[in-house]
């Protein structure tokens, strides 16, 4: 790792206001019309109590068609305030890095990130449209869930093939390659079609080729890898999102008022009991 | 005023602290609710966990599906927000060719530290723990017994709140009666792990961890920790009962903004500055502490913001910069001895310690296609397993002198980033059959870890690096480093452990099973993050760098209260230790002070 070129060695500056001194700000009232609240018995002003607080939560969440970030949410909750804008815009400025620059050790952490943001995407348009294709034949829209590229894993696929980190230039070309190869591909079985253009047999035919590599002619080992990556990035990203968390069954990041463990059925299942009182 | 820039500081403290994680916030809150006057210096940026903390982000909010990265090594979210495996400009060097035997060391530049983004395993050493030289021949024996720090782990657990139960099991100490907070429910793969373990004669429990399962009972803990003192009690009690209980998701990892875990900037630091006795400077890199006529000034530290040399006064100092961040300061100071201070042992540097890791991960057919469920939990691990085979040790059946305790992981996690579904059992499916197989595999992988008892040894150590310098003219670590059979042996006995554990669920391991060679599965020293050593107590002032108080023999007004004082490095995870025994050195050093005896 390299110095970062934002910090240029001594001169940087401290975030002298980043500290609030909480012990001594009075709580503030979650929200316009703060609700009187309880804990042990004791009324206390601008404090919830537990389960109003999650109430709160939880009927803020189901009530809003855009839901403010959790963080900001959970800083109401206990009485504090939502996230300053200046920080969560705190972003590194474009210019100010060098072309293989990352976003350093130190990027706004609560700040919701968009693919091309940080660096440059960098798929041709024909590429782009090649990727589509083969991530919605990888992952496409039925009653699990959408396809891949209505949730953005297209962008974001093209965001890790455009990262300055060495993991993601390592595994560029072979990404590039998967996308190459199915539109030539394309082109050579199918009359000069790219493969975005394919029926979706045509387009199983190449695929069925180069899906597992232990299986696949020697002439299609290259290919193989490189699709095992963009398919593992797919899913990888897919998945990442609460679409892809409702396919494959996670149903978790939702604040709770006390842990259960598995249910019964769960339980049965596996033929355990629940050890933890 | 807290938090103060270099140029703010006041002409003396009562004590200066290096460095602002558990052993730095243990310190300052301990110093200061005994009315002293402290500034806290601190190598990396302020930092607040409440606008800062990424709660509930989704990996696709992240760049890269926040994955790791090397500017972000534990993923993106993570709560580190500065420094890390490389600092820029301050390298540390390693003597060692082979690559399993150079250290690794990681230094987060934050303040709170390590605190913020660790595991929260928060186990008590035992008795054995502090006499293992009088068991076993082996290392040393600490100039303290469990007794004298068994009051200090409870206060510490009453403090930051720690989940876990009472299980009675050898050198696996209980918390008296209604200390420890309810533990969490058993997930799936752990209570299928516990199910198989038994059958193995391991056995699996709740793990200890530092997070509020439910609101700290602050009407009478702070009476418990500071009898008859009214104001001690009123601003702990502020502080305790702003803190939130955990509402089961997010892991910890990330740090938490209503407080539900233990971290130095939501625990320790906010009620010790709201005695208004602390002074906390950010981006102050310290390079030696100053000694004159046998007694500790003040120290030198460079103010990053203005890139000049300054000096902060104290009528005693604490390193609490991380063990070898602190052995480090002691070596490129000067003193009256050969090299550093506080040296005249010889010792400075010795017997540097981390915990022995390897891990092993399975498939597990059972687990598959189980009914979605939620299972984020407590942000961390549930379950573990102490170490069990204490007799069989005894007995010389086992080639390895110390034990390891495993940490049992697998569950239906927050997805993202990776690929759920194993090429090999999916064979290459696409489409619609993928979502399905994703659906089946996600929740089937378990993996244990082994975290172990190092011993330690002569060969490992850090001294200064003769030639390199850091970017502010400092000389920098250079370590060496030997694993011994105890540790090689300790790693093969552990994969076997986790090979028979995963089959019996059923499963199939991950990868090799291979178990031959230690060499190849240790994981690099430095790795796991517990750190410890280089500065270690003793009994004997000729051996030894501190009294059991980490009270520096040599400098009556100079203390350590991190790792860099341990003996010996206990399977138990340090970090409980660690806090532990910075309480009871700062009461030490009050009541010395009040003698005059500093």
């Amino acid at each position: 790792m390299t110095d970062d070129p934002r910090n240029g060695g001594l001169d940087v500056s401290p975030d002298l206001a980043g500290w609030r001194e909480r012990t001594s700000r009075a709580p503030a009232p979650p929200s316009a019309a703060p609700v009187p609240v309880t804990i042990d018995g004791t009324r206390r002003a601008g404090r919830l109590s537990r389960r109003e607080a999650m109430q709160w939560v939880l009927g803020t969440v189901a009530a809003s068609a855009l839901p403010p970030t959790a963080s900001e949410l959970m800083a109401q909750e206990v009485g504090r305030t939502p996230i300053p804008q200046e920080r969560a815009a705190r972003v590194p400025p474009r210019d100010a890095q060098s072309a293989l620059a990352g976003y350093g050790t130190d990027p706004a952490l609560a700040k919701v990130y968009k693919p091309g943001e940080l660096w440059p995407l960098t798929f041709t348009d024909a590429q782009r449209r090649a990727a589509t294709a083969l991530a919605d034949t990888i992952i496409p829209k039925d009653d699990l869930g959408p396809a891949a590229s209505e949730v953005g894993v297209v962008e974001m696929i093209d965001e890790w093939a455009s990262a300055p980190y060495p993991r993601q230039r390592g595994d560029r070309p072979n990404l590039i390659l998967a996308v190459d190869w199915v539109d030539a591909e394309a082109g050579k079985r199918f009359g000069g079609k790219a493969f975005a253009d394919l029926t979706q047999q045509q387009r199983h035919a190449i695929c069925d080729d180069v899906c597992y590599a232990p299986k696949a002619k020697p002439e299609f080992k290259k290919a193989a890898a490189a699709f095992s990556l963009f398919r593992s990035l797919c899913a990888g990203a897919y998945y990442a999102t609460p679409a892809g968390w409702q396919a494959i069954g996670y149903v978790g990041n939702v604040a709770l008022p006390s842990f259960e463990g598995p249910p019964t059925e769960v339980l049965q299942k596996l033929g355990v009991t629940q050890t933890v009182a | 005023m807290s938090i103060i820039s270099a140029d703010q500081a006041k002409p003396e403290y009562d004590v200066v602290i290096v460095g602002s994680g558990a052993a730095g916030g243990q310190s300052a809150f301990t110093l200061t609710l005994a009315g002293l006057k402290v500034c806290m210096l601190e190598a990396g940026r302020s930092y607040d966990p409440v606008a800062e903390t990424p709660m509930f982000q989704t990996p696709a909010d992240a760049p890269l599906m926040a994955v790791a990265t090397p500017d972000k090594p534990f993923g993106f979210h993570d709560a580190t927000i500065g420094g890390g495996w490389e600092v820029p400009g301050e390298p540390y060097t390693n003597t060692t060719k082979a690559e399993n035997s150079q250290w690794r060391w990681w230094r987060p530049r934050m303040v709170g530290g390590r605190t913020n983004h660790w595991g929260r395993i928060s186990l008590r050493n035992g008795p054995y723990d502090f006499k293992p030289r009088s068991r076993d021949g082996l290392g040393f024996d600490w100039p303290i017994g469990y007794e004298d720090v068994e009051p200090y782990y409870t206060k510490v657990e009453q403090l930051i709140g720690v989940y876990g139960t009472n299980d009675g099991l050898e050198n696996t100490p209980n918390s008296p009666e209604g200390v420890l907070l309810p533990a969490p429910k058993g997930r799936a793969a752990e209570l299928l792990s516990q199910k198989h373990g038994r059958k193995l004669g391991i056995p699996i429990t709740s793990i200890h961890r530092a997070v509020l399962t439910k609101h700290l009972d602050y009407q009478s803990i702070p009476q418990k920790l500071f009898p008859g003192n009214k104001w001690a009690q009123g601003i702990v009690k502020e502080a305790m009962s702003e803190r939130n209980a955990c509402f089961w998701a997010t892991p910890c990892g990330r740090g938490c903004n209503v407080a539900a875990n233990y971290q130095s900037t939501t625990v320790h630091l906010p009620p010790a500055m709201a005695t208004g006795n602390l002074d906390l400077i950010p981006m102050a890199h310290v390079r030696e502490v100053v000694v004159k006529d046998g007694k500790a000034t003040g120290v030198v530290f460079i103010d990053k913001v203005s890139g000049q040399e300054k000096r902060v006064a104290g009528k005693a100092v604490i390193l609490a910069a991380g063990a070898c961040e602190s052995a480090r300061l002691l070596l490129n100071s000067r003193g009256p001895d050969k090299a550093g201070v506080a040296n005249s042992s010889g010792k400075v540097g010795k017997y540097i310690m981390d915990t022995v890791g390897t891990f092993l991960s399975g498939h597990i057919p059972a687990l598959e296609n189980l009914p979605p469920h939620n299972e984020d939990g407590a942000g961390g691990d549930h379950f573990y397993s102490p170490w069990w085979l204490y007799q069989e040790q005894k007995a010389g059946k086992l080639d390895f002198a110390r034990g390891y305790h495993i940490e049992t992981g697998g569950s239906r996690g927050m997805p993202g980033g990776g690929n759920p579904v194993p090429d090999n059992l999916a064979e290459g499916s696409y489409g619609s059959k993928f979502k399905q197989d994703a659906r089946r595999y996600y929740g089937s992988n378990v993996h244990y870890a082994c975290r172990g008892e190092m011993i330690p040894n002569e060969d490992s150590y850090l001294d200064l690096d003769p030639e390199v310098k850091d970017k502010f003219g400092i000389p920098v670590a250079r370590f060496h480093w030997k694993w011994s059979e105890h540790e090689l042996n300790m790693a093969r006995h552990a994969r076997k452990t986790f090979t028979a554990i995963i089959e019996s669920m059923g499963g199939t391991v991950n990868g090799s099973k291979d178990a031959a060679d230690g060499n190849k599965f240790i994981q690099q020293p430095g790795f796991i993050i517990h750190e410890v050593g280089g500065a270690l107590m003793g009994a004997d002032a000729k051996a030894s760098v501190t009294n059991g108080f980490g009270q520096t023999w040599d400098v009556k007004n100079l203390f350590l209260t991190d790792g860099a004082t341990f003996p010996s490095n206990a399977d138990k995870n340090p970090t409980l230790t660690i806090m532990a025994l910075a309480w009871r050195a700062c009461d030490y050093l009050v009541g010395e002070a009040k003698k005059g005896n500093l």
